[in-house]
């Protein structure tokens, strides 16, 4: 599946795609998407609503990694964060950024309509005190996340996008884990995650 | 034999619609975590939140965006319709915002429902 119409695209295309994924350094992931992408040219319409699946699927996600950029975003504005864990919060918000670009330019590559971030979230501002709370905040919707992209692995059509849905599943895991591990709990208590 | 027949009929009959919300909440609290990707008790995120879910008809939180789909479903939510919404959204109720593959164990559903209809009915959480 994953080979299906890559001899159509010329090289130039691909940088081209590339070069407009800006700061986006997971070639892997980018290859991959690239990979959906052709798959959108041989989607004829018995298979459409498998596309407007992966979609929606797709803007799920999208959904839930804008919530966390702003999540993170409110961690690093509270004045709560000391360096070290200060530089943690933007790093993984940058990546939590980065599955958000990557997401949204899939979603335009199959036809759909990234959604958009919100211009509130309901965030449990006041229980934040300290900055193990905004750790213990920030790890609940990490761990959130890795379940969510565990319901989303299977469901996805394209086995290319699972395989990238997968791969920012890893991610989010391993934020969890640290963000666990600078609480001083067991940074991977379990083996299996659901 | 022909009431045996007709006792097994009744019985399946009667499977699909009765949901025995016997749960185990404490466990559904952890199940629950799994969807705190994009729901929460008490605000909607990107999923809509779920103080008031039971009784309420899909579709009509107010300043929720819904699908279409889940708009026109006509579902009440109860302990039955969640049972089986919970199983496999997409395929439930197909065009649903819940792109999820479900919580497949029948178990972990039940504890779930469970842990929801504690939660919901608890004041301290759902005002």
């Amino acid at each position: 599946m994953s080979d299906v119409n890559l001899q159509t695209e010329s090289a130039a295309d691909r940088r081209s795609f590339l070069s407009g994924l800006g700061k986006i350094t997971l070639s892997a992931t980018a290859i991959a998407l690239l990979a959906g992408q052709d798959r959108v040219g041989l989607i004829g319409s018995a298979k459409a609503q498998t596309a407007n699946n992966d979609v929606a699927i797709l803007n799920a996600a999208l959904g839930a990694e804008q919530e966390a950029i702003a999540a993170y975003q409110l961690g690093a504005a509270s004045g709560l964060l000391q360096k070290p864990v200060l530089d943690l919060a933007v790093q993984f918000q940058g990546h939590h950024k980065e599955h958000a670009s990557a997401l949204a330019t899939t979603v335009k590559k199959l036809g759909g309509t990234p959604v958009e971030a919100k211009k509130t979230y309901s965030f449990p501002t006041q229980k934040l005190k300290s900055q193990e709370d905004v750790l213990a905040f920030a790890a609940e919707l990490e761990k959130g996340a890795v379940s969510a992209y565990l319901g989303a692995v299977p469901i996805l059509t394209d086995r290319e996008l699972a395989r990238v849905a997968a791969s920012i599943l890893g991610d989010e895991a391993m934020h969890w884990a640290v963000l666990r591990q600078a609480l001083g709990q067991n940074p991977v208590p379990t083996a299996f995650l659901a | 034999m022909r009431l045996l027949v007709l006792l097994v009929g009744s019985l399946a009959m009667i499977g699909p619609s009765c949901f025995a919300a016997d749960g185990d909440a404490g466990h559904g609290a952890g199940i629950y975590q799994r969807c705190l990707a994009c729901h929460s008790l008490q605000h909607s995120r990107s999923g809509p939140r779920h103080c008031g879910v039971f009784g309420r008809k899909a579709g009509t939180l107010p300043g929720y965006a819904y699908s279409q789909a889940m708009k026109k479903s006509g579902i009440i939510w109860d302990e039955t319709n969640l049972n089986r919404f919970l199983e496999n959204p997409l395929k439930t109720l197909p065009g649903t915002k819940m792109a999820y593959a479900g919580v497949k164990d029948a178990k972990d559903r039940a504890d779930l429902i469970a842990y929801l209809k504690q939660a919901t009915r608890d004041p301290a959480i759902c005002d």
